[in-house]
């Protein structure tokens, strides 16, 4: 089809593109700044000269980073909670929605239960119980105080009992009549069919439990604090100024202050950006599932 | 339907001394079959529902904290002091309070509004695009924040929003005008926290809006062109439409955020020279009740937060229901 541009939609569109570009350009702009920043010399951050690309490039604040050993040991930390704590919410996630997606003929509890879950997202005792909680169950500065109390994601479920509802219920009393158990049904027949879904949770449990952490602060010492935790400590400077500007090691370096920040906060982000175009892949189907419907 | 024939029949379930009709029986059967296939069920449930009383069902009774004086000797479970209502009239008597309040309504409802308007304008200005690459380029970058913790953005936007160092300030101060102190200044703070919240969030929003727009009927644009609308009107007259449901559904959802002015965004990019616009609900039971023990007073402004948000949720829910037959699950 043909179609006649006039003077109005062209200064539109230009217009438009202008509009779009700029808001990009917001959105990626600091990054781009910040990784210049990271790979720039002491003098050049100092001067202010470090805009868009690395000023005198060096990859010594990144050295510096990966040479600290509380890095490693946060680092560690996280990698144990990343790798528990998605296992422990996809497996129960999948579990639980089986049973929840099935219809009231099926499961006559089935409202209680969703109802029992779904209030868990309305009220919540609030952070000086939770902390008790966790304290007198002796869990304090345990992987487990990290991993247990978010073990059960509740939009995940309702993402993942969504999906499930769509898969034709002959399947199930096709296989149940074969002499298939709950559990096979569920793990031969639902979950193969429920990739994408199950890929869509999997990638918000390992983003959920990679950004988490002030659970870190409030549950685990200064030696066990997750990588956003000590990320945390470092970068809200106004509480923490005096962290790491006194080290000896970096006027010996040479090194600033604002390229070792720097450094850190793209380590600390870049396995979201490692899984970012699978997240992208996804993305869209989750909301689609999450049941936001036009 | 069975149950009711046999009931007619005089044989009612209490019975059992009776003689069995077949019929009787094969319900009997049917229950138990019914039963055995809803056992496994029930066993799938079990840890989840047995994890979600540990820690949230047992948190929520530890909400009578805010009733006693608590003393943390004694635990969570331990005989403790009641003294009625005494930690509320307390935290009502502290002169920042209504300043807190009023911080965290008014940051949580200029979120709500502006994290509206800006993705339904960028949504609608994305689908008037003709080059597919140029949408899908400018999509990824736009929800690349989203996905960011709130410490990685702080420190990030500590960095670009420096009064001495700071990309953004370089920028205002070459069009000769004065450093601006986003974080450290009373006046600008809140509106800080505001546009970084779009800026993070608005990506995610805009294509939640898309996917709404592309689901419109293909056809409806068709007509409006034979009748000679032009591109602004059939945004306006389709496509706004066309999403009108789900611009009402999210904007009634969001009645429940109101007390939410964004715990994880402001405690790492607040300072005490900005508590008195910045400081919110959350934050401040955070510093009451972790950083100064104030178990009881601490717990007491987080009830009345979760209370209130309960009961904001709880209408907005029922309001979605009632409009869209809006539904969770």
């Amino acid at each position: 089809m043909s179609r006649q541009v006039t003077i109005g939609q062209r200064i539109f569109n230009i217009f438009n593109v202008i509009l779009l570009t700029a808001a990009a350009v917001i959105c990626i702009v600091p990054f781009i700044h910040i990784v210049a920043v990271s790979f720039s010399n002491a003098a050049a951050v100092q001067g202010g000269m470090v805009k868009f690309w690395p000023v005198n490039f060096t990859a010594e604040p990144y050295r510096y980073v990966l040479e600290r050993e509380e890095f490693w040991l946060s680092f560690g930390i996280t990698l144990q909670r990343v790798a528990i704590g998605a296992i422990v919410n996809i497996f129960l996630v999948i579990v639980l929605s089986y049973p929840l997606s099935k219809s009231v003929e099926k499961l006559r509890t089935r409202t209680l239960y969703v109802w029992f879950f779904f209030f868990t997202l309305l009220f919540n005792g609030g952070l000086v119980p939770n902390y008790l909680l966790v304290k007198e169950l002796g869990l304090l500065n345990s992987i487990w105080a990290l991993v247990l109390p978010g073990a059960v994601p509740v939009f995940s479920i309702i993402l993942m009992l969504n999906f499930f509802r769509e898969i034709p219920e002959e399947l199930e009393d096709a296989a149940f009549v074969d002499g298939a158990s709950h559990w096979r049904i569920l793990f031969q027949v639902y979950v193969p069919l429920s990739l994408p879904a199950v890929a869509t949770i999997s990638l918000f449990a390992i983003v959920f439990h990679w950004n988490m952490w002030f659970d870190g602060l409030i549950y685990m010492k200064s030696d066990k604090y997750p990588l956003q935790t000590y990320l945390q400590t470092i970068v809200s400077a106004f509480q923490n100024i005096s962290i790491l500007s006194n080290t000896e090691l970096m006027r010996l370096a040479n090194l600033n202050d604002r390229s070792i920040k720097a450094a850190q906060l793209i380590i600390g982000a870049l396995p979201v950006l490692l899984v970012y175009p699978y997240l992208q892949k996804y993305f869209v189907t989750g909301i689609k599932l999450g049941g936001v419907k036009g | 339907m069975r149950r009711e024939s046999t009931n007619s029949n005089g044989i009612g379930p209490c019975s059992l001394h009776g003689p069995i009709f077949p019929e009787w029986r094969n319900h009997i059967l049917l229950k138990q079959a019914k039963s055995r296939r809803e056992l496994p069920l029930h066993l799938m449930l079990l840890p989840g529902v047995l994890l979600v009383v540990i820690f949230s069902y047992i948190p929520m009774t530890g909400i009578v904290i805010a009733f006693q004086q608590f003393n943390p000797v004694k635990g969570l479970f331990g005989d403790q002091e009641f003294v009625g209502l005494a930690n509320f009239e307390y935290v009502f008597s502290l002169p920042n309070i209504w300043q807190v309040v009023w911080n965290t309504i008014s940051i949580a409802v200029m979120k709500i509004i502006s994290g509206l308007f800006v993705p339904i304008v960028i949504s609608l200005l994305l689908n008037e695009l003709r080059h597919v690459l140029f949408k899908r380029i400018t999509q990824t970058i736009i929800y690349f924040p989203y996905f960011l913790s709130w410490v990685i953005l702080s420190g990030i936007l500590i960095d670009i929003l420096s009064p001495t160092t700071g990309l953004v300030n370089m920028v205002i101060t070459a069009l000769g005008l004065d450093p601006l102190y986003f974080l450290g200044d009373n006046k600008w703070f809140p509106f800080t926290m505001v546009a970084s919240d779009v800026w993070k969030n608005f990506g995610f929003n805009t294509v939640l809006y898309l996917a709404a727009i592309t689901s419109i009927d293909p056809s409806l644009y068709e007509a409006a062109e034979i009748d000679g609308a032009n591109r602004w009107k059939q945004t306006w007259h389709v496509t706004l439409p066309g999403i009108q449901s789900v611009i009402i559904l999210l904007t009634v959802l969001s009645l429940g955020s109101v007390l939410e002015a964004g715990f994880d965004q402001i405690f790492n990019m607040y300072s005490p020279q900005v508590y008195e616009s910045g400081d919110i609900i959350d934050t401040m039971v955070y510093r009451m009740g972790l950083l100064q023990s104030q178990y009881s007073a601490s717990t007491a402004v987080g009830l009345l937060k979760s209370g209130v948000s309960l009961l904001l949720i709880s209408v907005s829910y029922y309001t979605a229901y009632r409009l869209f037959r809006y539904r969770v699950f």
